[in-house]
């Protein structure tokens, strides 16, 4: 009886001490990471880039154990509306991920990112480490509000060598040789272009160069600068009407409007040749690198400038895209966080471990003195590519869905869905955006 | 014997003593429903009235909440796609229904039946039940691609539509994915009232000579009155809420074939970032569904609660 009381006891305790060991076991789990409640946060987004942040963070973390940082990815879509909301709310990371342009305006104008101009003159290091002109596209009003975090991402037109050679064409470097292109390909069984419609900032690219090669940087500037019907220039008429005669023809694949490029669809068609060519960002030769490591390794995939129209005004050197992403600080962080944060930009982040990180993934970081770097990496071709691209450019225009207000970007990927779907006339998109200036 | 929990037989009832009685007669205490009142006002009126407050304001979400009287109603009213999305809206609820009701009112009444064979069957059917909407729009999204969908994948030409980029056709693919994810929860449903119904009356049905069809019709329907309308309701006013599975499926495109009310207001609110105008079209959307409820109500009779059955 007594033996059974014992042992009954005995369990009772060792019950106990599992128990409160499995509770030590759960607080330790955060510990061991660094990372706890009041440490400064991260959201980056999935993708290319989401092995380099995270091995960028992972060897902060372990080297800094007082001032951890905590890392979280979202996909773009989803990341642009959680984003918003989160800051909106004081809820933000404190490390916000953006893009510059209309929507950082937009944080800085409700005062939720930080004037990072003294954190610059402090650091003269990080300053010089850029490419100027990238480092500009993060001042609003003359001060910083955003820092480089990655990659120069201009928009290229890529297309699968595999296909061209089998109908023996050459990329075309007119808009003309273009059109002549694309029946040769349909009668060939193969789309001319593959388009992630449904996502609609794809088609953007498509009107984004157009009108710089029609009309010039001068008319989106005009847009950018809210000037009165701008919308109406007759670069941007021309622009829509020629997307749409690319529509008639049958230039993109069936079903492009159902396509999302956050599913990395649109790439796919590509380098699985059912598709000829596609208008990206340079960042989806990390994913095909990633997905289709054949096909860009032995060399399957082309890319060249967006050709020319006849008549423009536009120099064919000027490129659009993302000149970078961005870091901002939020306002709304503890000291302790923004502490930590700003520490992690001087010295975690562009460090050599960092840039190699991005090269390796076929990425350009931002910062000068990396054309050893490139030239020896096994992406050189491209690398070097896409680097001369973005610094040679006479011109850089930033996204225009970025670049714009929130509520106009919107309207205009709105609209412009129904451009490519041929609801509407090029005079409608824009006497409907037109409307929208201002807001 | 406790008066409070269940309702007991009347004449049990008569028995007890006079305080007991009384409580019967006025129903259980006012006080039990403090708790999901005060549930209901924390999470659903004063959410409502927050709503109501910023339909007569300009917001953009970061920045300060301005009042802006009935600015944002006049750009939601003005809006084109508005009237298009109430249309999309009703085109989708009348296609749901009449493709829903049928369907789950005979699965529900076949597996309803006692056969081993019918109950293995009503497993499979409640698989999709199990699946959350992002999923099965995920799954049906990568089945219906026109590339690299079933249709190429098995060689079958009349399957590779452009089901989704086609805008005269997404709304039945809209209507049959949904069609394929709640007919089984109404299947359930049905299953349950025809469960219900006694078998004396089909035994009695049988002994007056009626065939299979005929019971059908003068028993298994009029007993499954209450059902319908349950389920209708269900199907009616949940279709306003369809979000999440259009969302990841065509996010209301192509164009704004199948921007929904509740994905317009949505995108109108954090996509365009117009905190007003989604609101305005928050009330209305409650609007639209509190009248719709009200009507079903009305539809079944005053006396909800009374029983159809004979004797009881």
């Amino acid at each position: 009886m007594n033996n059974l009381k014992l042992r009954t006891a005995g369990m009772a305790v060792s019950a106990a001490a599992l128990s409160i060991s499995l509770v030590a076991c759960g607080s330790s789990g955060p510990a061991g990471t660094g990372a706890s409640a009041d440490s400064a946060t991260m959201w980056g987004l999935t993708g290319g880039d989401q092995p380099v942040f995270q091995a960028s963070v992972d060897s902060w973390n372990k080297s800094h154990p007082d001032s951890a940082i905590k890392l979280d990815f979202f996909a773009n879509d989803a990341y642009k509306t959680k984003v918003r909301t989160a800051v909106g709310a004081g809820q933000g990371p404190t490390l916000v991920y953006g893009w510059g342009g209309g929507v950082l305006k937009s944080y800085v104008d409700a005062g939720q990112v930080d004037d990072l101009t003294g954190f610059l003159k402090e650091n003269p290091d990080v300053q010089s480490r850029y490419l100027p002109s990238i480092l500009e596209s993060g001042v609003i009003d003359g001060k910083t509000y955003a820092l480089p975090n990655n990659k120069v991402q201009p928009v290229v037109l890529y297309y699968n060598k595999e296909v061209f050679e089998k109908i023996g064409a050459e990329p075309p470097k007119t808009w003309d040789e273009l059109m002549a292109l694309v029946p040769k390909f349909k009668d060939a069984g193969v789309a001319p272009f593959s388009l992630g419609g449904q996502s609609k900032w794809p088609d953007l690219m498509w009107l984004e160069y157009l009108v710089d090669r029609i009309g010039g940087p001068e008319v989106f500037a005009n847009i950018a600068a809210n000037k009165p019907d701008a919308w109406s220039d007759p670069a941007v008429i021309e622009a829509l009407t020629k997307i749409q005669e690319l529509v008639d023809a049958g230039g993109f694949i069936n079903g492009f409007s159902s396509i999302a490029a956050d599913s990395n669809a649109d790439q796919a068609l590509l380098y699985t040749g059912k598709a000829a060519m596609i208008l990206q960002g340079s960042w989806i030769y990390q994913g095909m690198k990633k997905d289709a490591a054949d096909f860009v390794s032995s060399g399957k995939l082309g890319y060249t400038p967006f050709p020319t129209v006849e008549g423009g005004k536009g120099d064919p050197a000027n490129v659009v895209g993302n000149p970078s992403n961005f870091w901002s600080v939020s306002s709304k962080a503890t000291e302790e966080q923004k502490k930590t944060a700003l520490e992690y930009v001087k010295d975690g982040m562009f460090n050599e471990e960092n840039v190699q990180g991005l090269i390796n993934s076929g990425a350009v970081p931002v910062v000068t003195g990396i054309e050893d770097k490139l030239a020896a990496s096994p992406d050189k071709d491209f690398l070097t590519y896409v680097y001369g691209m973005a610094k040679d450019a006479p011109d850089f225009t930033l996204s225009w869905d970025q670049a714009l207000s929130p509520a106009q970007g919107d309207a205009m990927l709105a609209n412009l869905d129904q451009i490519f779907l041929k609801k509407i006339t090029p005079e409608q998109f824009a006497s409907t955006m037109n409307a929208t200036i201002g807001k | 014997m406790s008066a409070t929990t269940t309702t007991p037989p009347r004449e049990l009832v008569a028995g007890g003593t006079p305080g007991t009685r009384r409580t019967l007669e006025k129903g259980p205490s006012g006080w039990l429903a403090v708790p999901a009142l005060a549930f209901f006002m924390l999470f659903a009126i004063l959410p409502l009235l927050g709503v109501l407050f910023l339909s007569f304001t300009r917001w953009d979400g970061l920045g300060d909440i301005k009042l802006d009287g009935l600015s944002s109603w006049n750009t939601v009213l003005a809006d084109p796609v508005t009237g298009n999305a109430l249309l999309v809206t009703a085109k989708i609820m009348f296609f749901s229904f009449i493709v829903q009701a049928p369907i789950s009112l005979l699965l529900g009444v076949f597996t309803a039946a006692s056969q081993k064979y019918r109950a293995a069957l009503a497993v499979l059917y409640f698989v999709p039940l199990l699946l959350s909407s992002a999923a099965v729009a995920i799954a049906f999204k990568a089945l219906l691609d026109p590339n690299f969908g079933l249709g190429p994948g098995l060689g079958l030409p009349f399957l590779a539509q452009d089901w989704l980029g086609n805008s005269d056709l997404v709304l039945f693919v809209v209507v049959f994915v949904i069609a394929w994810q709640f007919v089984p929860f109404h299947t359930l449903i049905y299953q349950g009232g025809v469960r219900q119904i006694p078998a004396s009356l089909y035994e009695a049905a049988q002994i007056d000579g009626a065939g299979r069809v005929q019971q059908f019709f003068n028993i298994t329907l009029p007993q499954l009155k209450y059902t319908m309308i349950t389920s209708s309701t269900l199907m009616v006013v949940g279709s306003l809420a369809y979000f999440d599975l259009v969302f990841v499926l065509t996010a209301g495109g192509p164009g704004y074939s199948t921007r929904l009310l509740p994905l317009h207001m949505y995108l109108t609110g954090f996509k365009a970032n117009d905190m007003g105008a989604a609101s305005a079209l928050g009330v209305i959307l409650v609007a639209i569904g509190l009248a719709l409820a009200l009507l079903l109500q009305r539809l079944g009779g005053k006396n909800r609660n009374a029983s159809q059955l004979e004797g009881a």
